[in-house]
């Protein structure tokens, strides 16, 4: 028992992750409508930013404060490198099919990815932070402190998320302009710098999760691929909903340790590190039952 | 008294007036334009020429990047013609490698192998295994729209890759891989040097034969009642659905050819490269090939030949940058490096492309046409 409750906090840890990932998708998707699968490229930059920031901080600051103005910074960087690439890329096709859009962020992806790995060099690039792989005891479990600051930077970034959407102009321009683009446009939401805006936010959030990412091993060239993971997630959870984001991150977190604890065990025709891919294979069962995910609005189809 | 009137079934062409067209079958012809019939002669009869001018490394790129365009044109079927996008064309260009590869490998060798060398049998099998995985696959894609299929068949690469690497027994484990398939036709080998030609000569004879008779079959998909299907399909599906057409049967249809061009593709690439490892089959590869078929100009037979060998031959392209652009190094370790040249180029002109000439290499040649046609008026 004790097995399965530290490998769910555990899943719940790397899941804190994904769904800071999934956060970003869902937001993007939600103002324009598309997919923005550039997400494992900011996450990098961000990674790569607080590689660069965190030691040179190390020495004026204490471990925890240098490495959360090191994720502060990053974030920042990252945001204004994703407006950026929005303002340039993505603002001159709105009004285009949302799969055009889908593989014009994928050409970036490419582009920024290697531009990155550039600064990356063949090894890993460790970020400093005060945690490391330590592991704390809370009620006879043991887990590391790492996955308990991914959980609490998630419940944080979530409450301002809503805070945000619910309190403030901005919040409310971006929730009008989900709703309907071009009946916020006629209320004089300028529906262009609401794109901006959610192109910033994903990127500051792809940052914080490379970053607490980055806490255990570095960052390598290959570690985009995790971010890939954030969209079974989505999937999970359904395009269009935030909550359900952050839900089907954490299940997908949790589906995947649990999967890495027992499947050796139990199925182990299934092959070494099945759990790499089990949160697809989930996504293909969740989608065989209910196409729009567990939380998805159904599209509907009128003529 | 009623009164029919007749259209005539075959009107004659008006001299002078190529655009004009007096019946539909002379519109859907598959030249319709005297000039586009010359043209397509004269271009296959000089790549029937180039063995005889180009040297063996030059062919063999070439022969490789005929077969990366037998599977763009199976990722045109489905993306541009059929209008779902699909990232998992890697996963079938796998799934039809390792058939090919199974069937004519060594009976006694380290992987499964049957020893049936002949390409008359190991290519369909090929295709026809990998359309038949796309079939399995399609209950699940056909009920998804848009961008959830594109995630979905995201998930199909990853999974696909994680049953090649674990099944070594066909695949070779990942890191150590195993040969493609031997080309053999009824004894001919075809890619082996003989008396009269070498052996790359033969393999681009081959593969240019073999990308014919494709490119021949996809265009005359795209002029028959599957290919209206899949069009009318693409452009609305729901107006699709009110001329009865059968979406799931329609879309399922459509991966299962596209399925089968990827399959035939990935045996005859793999064949030619000779060795290959699981890991060969990433999410980098389905990317190649949505670049061809949106560089080239999606739903275009013509534009996806284009491309894909735009696409196939750019690292040939890249190698030649250092000696002229000297701070870009030859080197993998060094920064900046070609390699990592080649994957910005990928990108940049995916996003180039659809941000200025959505139409691909096939709507700038359409410009220039255009421009020529009307000169010296602007139109």
């Amino acid at each position: 028992m004790t097995e399965f409750l530290e490998s769910v906090l555990r899943g719940l840890g790397n899941g804190a992750i994904y769904a800071l990932l999934a956060l970003g998708f869902v937001i993007i998707y939600k103002s324009s409508g598309a997919i923005s699968f550039a997400q494992p490229a900011l996450m990098m930059t961000g990674a790569v930013i607080s590689s660069y920031i965190a030691p040179a901080l190390g020495a004026a600051l204490v471990g925890a404060v240098a490495f959360f103005v090191s994720v502060t910074a990053a974030a920042l960087v990252t945001a204004l490198v994703a407006m950026a690439i929005e303002r340039l890329a993505i603002r001159p096709m709105i009004g285009r099919a949302a799969f055009t859009i889908a593989i014009i962020t994928i050409g970036i992806d490419i582009a920024v990815r290697v531009i990155t790995s550039g600064f990356i060099g063949l090894g890993a690039r460790p970020v400093p932070n005060p945690w490391g792989l330590e592991r704390t005891e809370i009620l006879g479990l043991r887990i590391q402190e790492r996955h308990l600051v991914a959980l609490g930077i998630l419940a944080l970034v979530v409450l301002l998320l809503v805070l945000f959407f619910r309190y403030t102009r901005h919040g409310l321009a971006m929730r009008a302009t989900a709703f309907d683009q071009e009946a916020a446009m006629t209320q004089g939401i300028s529906v262009g710098a609401v794109f901006s805006m959610s192109w910033a936010i994903a990127g500051a959030l792809a940052a914080v999760a490379g970053t607490l990412l980055a806490t255990s091993a570095g960052v390598d060239r290959q570690i985009w691929i995790v971010a890939l993971v954030a969209l079974p997630a989505i999937i999970l959870g359904g395009l269009d909903s935030l909550a359900g984001a952050v839900i089907g991150g954490l299940a997908v977190g949790v589906v995947e340790s649990l999967v890495g604890s027992y499947q050796g065990q139990w199925a182990p025709w299934l092959g070494n590190n099945f759990q790499v891919v089990a949160p697809y294979v989930l996504m293909f069962v969740v989608l065989l039952v209910r196409p729009y995910g567990l939380f998805g609005t159904p599209e509907v189809r009128r003529v | 008294m009623t009164t029919t009137i007749q259209t005539p079934r075959r009107s004659r062409r008006l001299p002078g007036r190529p655009a004009f067209f007096g019946s539909y079958e002379q519109e859907i012809a598959l030249f319709n334009t005297r000039p586009k019939q010359i043209w397509v002669g004269v271009i296959i009869l000089v790549a029937f020429g180039l063995p005889f001018l180009l040297t063996d490394p030059t062919l063999e790129t070439l022969a490789i990047a005929f077969g990366f365009a037998i599977g763009a044109l199976g990722l045109n079927i489905i993306t541009g013609l059929a209008g779902q996008v699909s990232l998992g064309h890697a996963f079938f260009l796998g799934v039809g490698a390792y058939t090919a590869a199974a069937l004519s490998g060594d009976p006694e060798g380290r992987t499964i192998g049957f020893g049936i060398t002949n390409i008359a049998i190991w290519l369909p099998a090929a295709g026809l295994v990998a359309a038949l995985t796309g079939v399995v696959i399609a209950p699940i894609a056909t009920r998804l729209r848009g961008l959830y299929l594109a995630i979905v068949t995201l998930g199909l690469v990853f999974i696909g890759q994680h049953i090649f690497e674990e099944w070594s027994d066909l695949t070779g484990g990942a890191g150590v891989g195993r040969e493609g398939a031997r080309m053999e036709f009824f004894g001919l080998e075809l890619t082996r040097t003989g008396e009269i030609l070498s052996g790359d000569q033969k393999a681009y004879l081959t593969l240019l034969v073999l990308l014919l008779v494709f490119a021949l079959a996809a265009r005359n998909l795209a002029r028959s009642r599957v290919g209206r299907s899949f069009a009318a399909v693409r452009d609305r599906d729901m107006a699709a659905e009110m001329m009865a057409i059968n979406l799931p049967r329609t879309k399922t249809v459509a991966f299962a050819i596209s399925s089968f061009y990827a399959g035939c593709s990935g045996a005859l690439i793999y064949s030619l490269i000779g060795f290959f490892e699981p890991s060969s089959f990433n999410l980098l590869l389905s990317v190649q090939f949505i670049a061809m078929v949106l560089i080239g100009g999606a739903g275009t037979v013509s534009g996806t030949l284009m491309g894909a060998l735009f696409i196939s031959m750019l690292p040939t392209l890249t190698r030649q940058l250092p000696d002229y652009l000297t701070f870009i190094s030859g080197s993998p370790t060094d920064i900046p490096n070609i390699f990592q040249l080649q994957e910005v180029l990928y990108g940049l002109l995916i996003v180039g492309f659809l941000l200025f000439e959505p139409r691909g290499l096939f709507g700038i040649w359409i410009r220039i046409r255009n421009y020529w046609k009307s000169w010296p008026f602007s139109y």
